[in-house]
């Protein structure tokens, strides 16, 4: 128990410490707010009644501790942009891309862990060999050049999808899952073989354990063995790695986003941070680390309760 | 095949003529890249239908058609608002709220009438309460900031009846006839929160970094736009822009470059214009070495536009000699783009008269998102490395653009596209004037100052003019910038889509695009 | 995890490969300083998207600037980037992480703590929204990625250090009066250097792929100050289907890179999934 509240102490630091950075970070970069807001058309009168307006024109401690302040309360501020509350703009991306996120991580799971075992089940055949250079090349190919070759053979040639012709979720349930699909997957084809490879791994290993021979020398076949004790264990290492991948998908939805041309989180938080949108980029990025940490936490506080034998300090 | 292709280009080009009730701006030509002369023969327009248009910038900057500042924001709005007057395709300001215009003989009071029957989309008419409400919120009359640049010469907006609105500026100005363009909506209404208009589209949703919806105003004044719908869809990844043609999740795309259209292939509707802009090379004349003259003639002489051309447009687009580009024919001096012709030994001549034998090294600061841009600094890159001259090339963010270059001026030289904000030679001319606030590139020349106040105070439009013309062969003559071009602005349509008209301002007329056939919408 | 000696029995295969794959492009890398077949940024308005084929081994782009030479020079940008950035993340890694896991207490738990919050986030989202606030361009990129891997290897190093820290051979150096400076770098460093060569090898993996994510998106090195593989992908991009051949050689050079560096690192052994292959060889030999 103590444990865990020493780690729910850490957390509320980490936050804490993250909001003064991201939020002073925003304060010394070139690029005002107001400039960008009123482009060519910027005259010092009116930069100067914009700021106060937008309340820029007070002392950064007293603006930090409003914002933090009013972040505490689930008041975001308004996108100077688009003149509309940032939890209303957020809302609507902040869905696309944990539908994008959650539905990459599912094909993760499901193209890695049959394929994991599988090649565990025959290992050293001629079957895993070539199975494993490819996992390994696949590894290689980085999820935006993925997006781009499936954009072209998939998209263009095959027509399996419309490029860049993103489904609203409200108009069409089915049309907006299968957009998502080809972006999901060119996050899911790097880390799923990373997984594959890692799974595959942990197995074979498991499988040269005594307690393995003693499980066979019992007479249970190979597909009971590894269902039944190497799968368990083998496990342990692959569920943490799992936690490093969920976090990753995250950032690498922010590249996806762009070839795919998907309006959602991290394409805003690029153009906002373009556009000099505080309110928003501040928000956004203090999700992402809530987030982040978050699923952090989790793996380390799951960690004791798969595996008894790790130990805190 | 070429043969086939010339007639349907002048058929269409015909067609495209009389539809548009001869507003058709001259020097443009229309071609289809599509073989078959099917698309020319169905070319009349079918009512409704709902179209896509891509477009690369999102309105981030704000809907408030008194405070949009991005040309981008500009050409979506123009479909959703009007002013008392409106510029037409060949650039004259057509009435449009006001049904009549009169100047008096001082040149500082105008004198509207309003239209019988215009309607804002929520239905109720326009009065003289809402003109006097638009007029006074974008000249600051009560809050004291003026929200559109230069609206502060207004001193006084009056209705003496109900039909009339009198507009008296604090100094005579014919020219500010231009800037009644400035949009007029509801009294008392704040356009972010409810976005309403008199033009020929309402405002009907906006999804940030997705689209923006227009739909067709049926109580519209004037000739009612063709289609019911449109959907600007927000792509700014100009990489995937051609895909999103050729998917077809987009009807029309406007300012492709010809490599875009190249990628295109046929089935698509091509029309090209200009973009409407001054593409040059922009030095700061404070800096040395820009603020010697020989060092900023030698690179007008060092760079070869034609070959820009040729790299970015195959070609096509307008060399231009000064801050003016050539559709806006009543002040465009042609002779000016031939001033300066390619020649190198000229150039290194200069470069060591100015003590500069050996050349230097320079900065182009250039804004990362504005590919064009980016590519003609490339290209120059590569033409000054003839006379010595070594560029290095900074990419900005636009943000960053606009803080250290234009408001900063902390910059060496810069290729951006200056287009004018209202159809003035104004807002061309005007920020080389020494004292100006939007005099970017530090240019000072107590002559220049002279005549354009010169220019600025005359009633006479003749006179006027004449003046703004020699002010333009000041700009050339002292070499303020590396004038280069007024950029190629290719637009693809596709199949079924047709009515595209261009405009010498930077806008993007909907309710003339059609479509040829029901099945297309 | 424990980390098993190499076995010498069967051929390394993954060091091998990745050494092949990592040396020919390094060759071309070096050749390209010299020589390129044709200037990289030579423009030409006749050769305009050639084919491969002929004198343009991998055609022309939209310029008519010759592919080949420009992914020559752009994997050279590329691994300059990484090398430099990994650079800075070693050695401030390798003293950062040797002071603390020699040293420990309170240092150690509050460094840690920090490198723990900083590799929670995955480098190249940070490095995305650090590079959006400094401003892209070669240099930044070189820091930025740099002062980012400094906690991995600090990581690595400190676990290592604290575990050399109780052999034997340290505690008899302390007791010969050995001063620590001395025991950190010449006694214990090369004792780990297995580990860091593959820390660092990971290193250029993940420099490589940053580079290019960050040139794709537009935020990386800037199209005029070098050529960048990740930026030549972002431009071909459009030339999809007049020429595809843009984006599959920068596509395709940085998946060779980034291949050549996973092999190296996963036959240096970081990743003890492949070496149980050979053991289980041994137990059945035996």
């Amino acid at each position: 128990m103590r444990y865990i509240l020493k780690k729910i102490g850490i957390f509320v630091l980490t936050i804490f410490a993250i909001s003064i950075l991201v939020f002073l970070a925003f304060q010394i970069i070139p690029g005002d707010p107001t400039t960008r807001m009123l482009g060519t058309q910027a005259t010092p009168e009116k930069i100067a009644a914009l700021r106060a307006q937008l309340g820029l024109d007070r002392p950064v401690l007293v603006r930090y501790f409003d914002w933090l302040g009013n972040f505490l309360r689930g008041n975001y501020g308004e996108s100077y942009s688009y003149n509309m509350p940032v939890h209303e703009l957020l809302s609507g991306k902040l869905r696309i891309t944990a539908s994008l996120t959650l539905l990459s991580f599912l094909m993760v799971l499901l193209i890695s862990f049959p394929l994991g075992i599988l090649l565990a089940r025959f290992a050293h055949s001629w079957f895993d060999r070539v199975m494993m250079v490819l996992n390994q090349i696949v590894m290689s190919i980085p999820s935006f050049f993925t997006g781009i070759l499936f954009t072209y053979v998939f998209g263009l040639i095959l027509k399996f999808f419309t490029p860049t012709n993103f489904v609203e979720y409200a108009d069409d349930h089915a049309g907006f899952w299968a957009y998502l699909v080809f972006p999901a997957l060119s996050i899911a084809l790097p880390k799923a073989a990373m997984v594959i490879k890692l799974l595959r791994g942990s197995m074979v290993r498991e499988l040269s354990e005594d307690y393995v021979r003693t499980a066979y020398s019992r007479g249970n076949s190979r597909w009971q063995v590894l269902k039944g004790h190497v799968m368990r264990n083998a496990m342990v290492p692959v569920v943490t790695f799992l936690a490093v991948t969920l976090v990753d998908i995250i950032a690498g939805s922010i590249i996806i986003e762009q070839v795919f041309n998907i309006p959602g989180m991290g394409r805003l938080l690029m153009t906002s941070i373009n556009g000099r949108d505080l309110p928003v980029v501040q928000t956004i990025i203090m999700i992402i680390a809530l987030v982040v940490i978050t699923v952090n936490y989790i793996a380390d506080i799951s960690y004791k309760y798969i595996d008894p034998r790790i130990r805190f300090r | 095949m070429r043969k086939t292709r010339k007639i349907t280009a002048l058929l269409l080009a015909v067609l495209m003529l009389t539809a548009a009730l001869g507003g058709c701006t001259g020097g443009k030509s229309a071609e289809t890249a599509s073989p078959s002369a099917s698309a020319a023969v169905s070319a009349a327009p079918v009512q409704g239908g709902e179209l896509t248009v891509g477009i690369a910038q999102d309105l981030d900057d704000s809907i408030d058609p008194h405070k949009m500042v991005s040309a981008g924001t500009r050409e979506v709005l123009f479909n959703v608002f009007e002013g008392l007057l409106k510029p037409d395709t060949a650039g004259e300001m057509q009435p449009a709220v006001a049904s009549d215009c009169k100047i008096n003989d001082t040149g500082d009071v105008f004198t509207f009438t309003l239209r019988d029957g215009v309607k804002f989309h929520n239905g109720n008419p326009v009065t003289t309460k809402d003109v006097i409400y638009s007029l006074k919120r974008a000249a600051g009359l009560d809050t004291g900031t003026p929200l559109i640049n230069g609206f502060d010469e207004v001193k006084s907006v009056e209705a003496p009846d109900d039909k009339t609105v009198v507009v008296t500026l604090k100094k005579p100005d014919i020219e500010f006839k231009a800037m009644f363009t400035a949009a007029i909506i509801p009294d008392g209404n704040d356009p972010t929160k409810e976005t309403i208009g008199t033009g020929p589209f309402k405002f009907a949703s906006r999804s940030p970094q997705q689209n923006v919806v227009l739909e067709k105003f049926d109580g519209y004044w004037g000739t009612p736009a063709h289609v019911d719908k449109v959907t600007y869809k927000i792509i700014d990844n100009a990489e995937t822009l051609v895909m999103s043609l050729k998917s077809g999740s987009v009807n029309l795309v406007a300012h492709l470059t010809s490599a875009q259209v190249k990628e295109l292939g046929s089935d698509f509707t091509v029309v090209d214009g200009t973009m409407n802009l001054v593409q040059a090379l922009y030095l700061n004349n404070k800096v040395a070495p820009f603020d010697n003259v020989k060092v900023r003639q030698a690179l007008c002489y060092a760079i070869d536009r034609q070959n820009i051309m040729d790299m970015l447009s195959n070609g096509k687009g307008a060399a231009v000699g000064s801050s003016m580009y050539p559709n806006f024919k009543k002040y465009y001096r042609a002779d000016l783009a031939d001033v300066y012709k390619p020649d190198v030994e000229k150039a290194k001549s200069l470069l060591a008269e100015a003590g500069y034998p050996n050349g230097f090294t320079m900065d182009v600061t250039v804004p990362s998102n504005y590919q064009p841009h980016v590519d003609t600094a490339a290209v120059i890159a590569e033409q000054f490395k003839k006379i010595g001259v070594t560029v290095n090339i900074k990419n900005v963010d636009w943000g960053t653009w606009l803080s250290e270059v234009y408001s900063g001026r902390n910059y060496q030289s810069t290729v951006i596209g200056v287009d004018a904000a209202s159809l003035t030679a104004r807002a061309m001319l005007e920020r080389f004037v020494s004292t100006s606030t939007s005099n970017f590139t530090n240019f000072s020349d107590p002559e220049y100052d002279k005549l354009y106040a010169e220019a600025a105070a005359a009633t006479d439009e003749a006179k006027q003019v004449e003046l703004y013309k020699q002010l333009e062969e000041i700009l050339t003559k002292d070499a303020a910038n590396v004038y280069i071009q007024d950029m190629c602005d290719y637009v693809a349509m596709g199949q079924g889509v047709q009515g595209y008209e261009f405009y010498p301002l930077y806008v993007m007329d909907m309710s003339k695009v059609y479509f040829t056939n029901k099945t297309a919408a | 995890m424990k980390k098993l000696k190499n076995s010498h029995r069967a051929p390394n295969y993954n060091l091998i490969w990745g050494c092949v794959i990592t040396s020919i492009m390094v060759l071309m890398i070096v050749v390209s300083f010299f020589w390129t077949p044709f200037n990289p940024d030579a423009m030409s308005y006749a050769e305009k998207d050639l084919a491969p084929g002929g004198a343009h081994l991998l055609g022309t782009d939209n310029f008519g600037r010759d592919i080949f030479s420009r992914v020559m020079e752009g994997a050279g940008t590329t691994l300059s980037i990484a090398f430099c950035a990994v650079a800075i993340g070693a050695s401030f890694g390798t003293v950062i992480g040797g002071l603390t896991g020699y040293f420990g207490g309170a240092w150690d738990e509050f460094i840690m703590r920090i490198n723990d919050a900083v590799t929670a986030f995955p480098s190249i989202l940070l490095a995305l929204v650090i590079v959006t606030i400094t401003g892209s361009g070669r240099t930044n990129i070189i820091f930025i990625l740099g002062i980012l891997f400094i906690p991995s290897f600090a990581r690595v190093v400190r676990g290592e250090f604290a575990k050399q820290r109780q052999m034997d051979y340290v505690k008899n150096a302390k007791l010969m009066g050995v001063k620590p400076g001395r025991i950190m770098f010449v006694h214990i460093l090369p004792n780990i250097a297995p580990v860091l060569l593959s820390a660092v090898a990971i290193g250029f993996n993940n420099a490589v792929l940053a580079e290019a994510s960050m040139s794709y998106l537009g935020v990386g090195v800037s199209q005029t100050e070098a050529v960048s593989l990740g930026r030549m992908l972002l431009d071909s991009q459009a030339y999809w289907m007049t020429s595809p051949w843009q984006a599959l050689s920068a596509g395709c050079a940085i998946s060779i890179l980034i291949l050549g560096f996973a092999l190296i690192s996963e036959g240096l052994g970081t990743r003890p999934m492949w070496r149980p292959t050979t053991k289980r060889r041994r137990k059945q030999h035996a």
